[in-house]
């Protein structure tokens, strides 16, 4: 059995507005894993479950075999980082960290050696006596990561911790907290609407919509292999098109027209998708199959390539190129969607 | 920013209505006559002297202290807390509850006073000291509410489940951490209350008894009978007491917090 298990939690407000429903979840000790969807998918939802704050009308909470679902708060023993940091604003970051400590009634000796050990990891050396507010976000961050980790908690749950720092910082702290994760070896739940934030970080992902998982998985099968529409378009996915099985390998979309793909699912009647930068733009008649032409009807400059929406008999697609060749408004041009980059959902 | 000439004639006027008759009561408790006269044609701290050797200012201020005093701390015992509950839950029926608890501000002090008066006093038969705190604690409970209350609403309740999750209980983290962070609020409640309850007549009005009137409804019977500066005296003594204290709030949170 896995070491963090969630069976069937289901929450809702006032016995009828479900939040989250029949939620399954198994996390392998010293695993990160993210909670990763839009705002209001649920993942903040389930983090409060696992800290304690929100009890689940159904469902259990199970870690390394114990049941937690009615232990409060207080003696559940986890780290929170708030998106806020939530730091106590009239302690000094010395004390913000020994507030677990002190709970515990620890001995002033042993106190101080965990404070100076946490102090170090955390790079927090000479910010000791200072309040939070003379502190920076990224200081304030690491901060609230050495509070949650003095106490040893038996699991680490950040709730969008990065959000609230800039894109520089937010790289660096992502690292870090990475390094510190795998150093400590300790189980971690990550929540966050960054996807790129979330595959860097994490173990597993666990794509959240509407109060339930979609997908859960690593982030490189989550890349590549979107089990849902959803999850698709979520990550990055633009293309979408009705196909029908033929023989395997081998579907048929509206037109009739055979499309080859790689990863056949064995779905009868399903969706092929493909990112906008994984279509070509072919002018030579080099490749026979996966030819599909259109009409540019928009052109988009994104820096490093143009993004083109064509209109074509399959319905509108986007693509990305970055080829000398610049169409305009009008032109026509035919695109191949190669077989080893269309997923099935 | 621009200037504009006829929003400064207006603002100078109003501000010249509004403080006019302040300064002439503050300088006719100088003056050297028997009645009150302005301008004054003599220099005098007789009137003061007058209220400090006064038995009935004397006794009266000191009852007004206390039950100020009393009133406030009740207040604050009760408001705190229905403070911090309708920040932090979602109760139901919370606007409700929110005008309920600031009703006394919309019903005026006379109708106040005089129901206490009927019915605790007349029916009941309590005794008036009681009966008078109970007025004032009503009186100033909705500024202690209002005011720590926008104290809650800026604090962020992630903090308190900080402190659950490193191990503290609900009731501790309450005072760990929630406390410690809305006293600005709590002070500038303390403060006004005390002033409010201070200043109050319509309630005090009618819960009054041998041995039980408060300064301002001393003051108003003296007014009855007597025309001397005694009155400017204490109005100065009064005016000054209440800068100190708005001078405090303004150092300690700022006027601006009031307002809200």
């Amino acid at each position: 059995m896995a070491f963090l298990s969630l069976k069937d939690i289901a929450v809702a407000y006032h016995q009828k507005n479900y939040i989250l429903q029949g939620l399954n979840l198994d996390i392998e000790k010293g695993e990160l894993v993210s909670l990763l969807g839009p705002s209001g998918c649920g993942k903040t939802t389930t983090l409060r479950v696992v800290a304690g704050f929100i009890d689940p009308q159904e469902g259990n909470f199970i870690l390394d075999g114990e049941d937690m679902t009615k232990v409060p708060v207080h003696k559940r023993n986890f780290g929170l980082v708030f998106q806020s940091y939530a730091l106590f604003p009239h302690l000094t970051v010395k004390e913000n960290i020994a507030f677990g400590l002190k709970m515990r009634k620890m001995d002033k000796a042993q106190m101080e050696e965990k404070i100076n050990e946490v102090v170090e990891v955390c790079d927090l050396k000479g910010l000791t006596d200072r309040l939070p507010k003379q502190l920076s976000g990224g200081q304030r961050q690491r901060v609230a990561l050495a509070r949650a980790l003095v106490i040893e908690p038996k699991l680490l749950l950040l709730d969008e911790p990065l959000s609230n720092l800039d894109a520089k910082l937010r790289i660096q702290m992502r690292v870090e907290i990475k390094r510190l994760q795998k150093k400590l070896g300790i189980t971690t739940i990550f929540v966050t609407h960054d996807q790129e934030e979330c595959f860097s970080i994490s173990d597993k992902v666990a794509v959240m919509n509407n109060g339930v998982i979609e997908q859960y998985d690593t982030p490189e099968n989550i890349y590549s292999r979107p089990k849902t529409e959803f999850v698709a378009r979520f990550i990055g996915f633009e293309n979408f098109f009705d196909l029908t099985k033929v023989e395997e390998h081998q579907y048929k979309n509206q037109n009739g027209d055979i499309v080859k793909v790689d990863n056949d699912d064995d779905l009868q009647t399903c969706k092929g998708t493909i990112r906008p930068d994984d279509i070509e733009i072919v002018t030579s008649a080099d490749k026979y199959e996966n030819l599909i032409s259109g009409e540019v009807t928009v052109r988009t400059f994104l820096g490093k390539s143009y993004q083109y929406e064509v209109d074509t008999s399959i319905g509108k697609l986007v693509v990305s190129s970055s080829s000398e060749e610049v169409y305009k408004q009008g032109d026509s041009i035919q695109m191949y969607l190669p077989a080893n980059k269309i997923v099935l959902v | 920013m621009r200037k504009h000439k006829g929003l400064m004639i207006i603002s100078i006027l109003v501000f010249a209505f509004l403080f006019i008759p302040l300064i002439i009561i503050a300088v006719t408790a100088f003056g050297s006559e028997a009645t009150i006269t302005f301008p004054i044609h003599g220099f005098s701290l007789q009137w003061f002297v007058n209220v400090f050797e006064s038995e009935s200012f004397m006794s009266s201020l000191l009852l007004s202290g206390e039950i100020a005093l009393l009133a406030t701390l009740l207040a604050l015992l009760v408001g705190v807390p229905a403070a911090y509950a309708l920040a932090r839950y979602s109760v139901v029926g919370k606007k409700l509850l929110k005008s309920f608890f600031l009703s006394p501000t919309i019903i005026p002090g006379i109708v106040v006073g005089y129901a206490l008066y009927q019915y605790l006093v007349l029916s009941l038969g309590f005794p008036v000291f009681e009966s008078l705190l109970l007025g004032h604690f009503l009186v100033v409970l909705p500024y202690v509410i209002r005011i720590v209350g926008s104290s809650l609403d800026q604090f962020d309740f992630a903090i308190e489940e900080a402190a659950l999750s490193l191990g503290c209980q609900k009731g501790q983290a309450f005072f760990k951490v929630v406390l410690p962070n809305i006293t600005s609020g709590i002070s500038a409640a303390f403060m006004l209350s005390f002033i409010n309850s201070f200043n109050n007549i319509p309630v005090s009005m009618f819960l009054t008894g041998p041995g039980v009137t408060t300064l301002p409804t001393t003051l108003m019977n003296y007014i009855e009978y007597n025309y001397d500066p005694t009155v400017s005296a204490v109005s100065v003594l009064l005016m000054l007491a209440t800068i100190v204290i708005m001078f405090i709030v303004e150092k300690t949170l700022g006027i601006s917090a009031l307002a809200k």
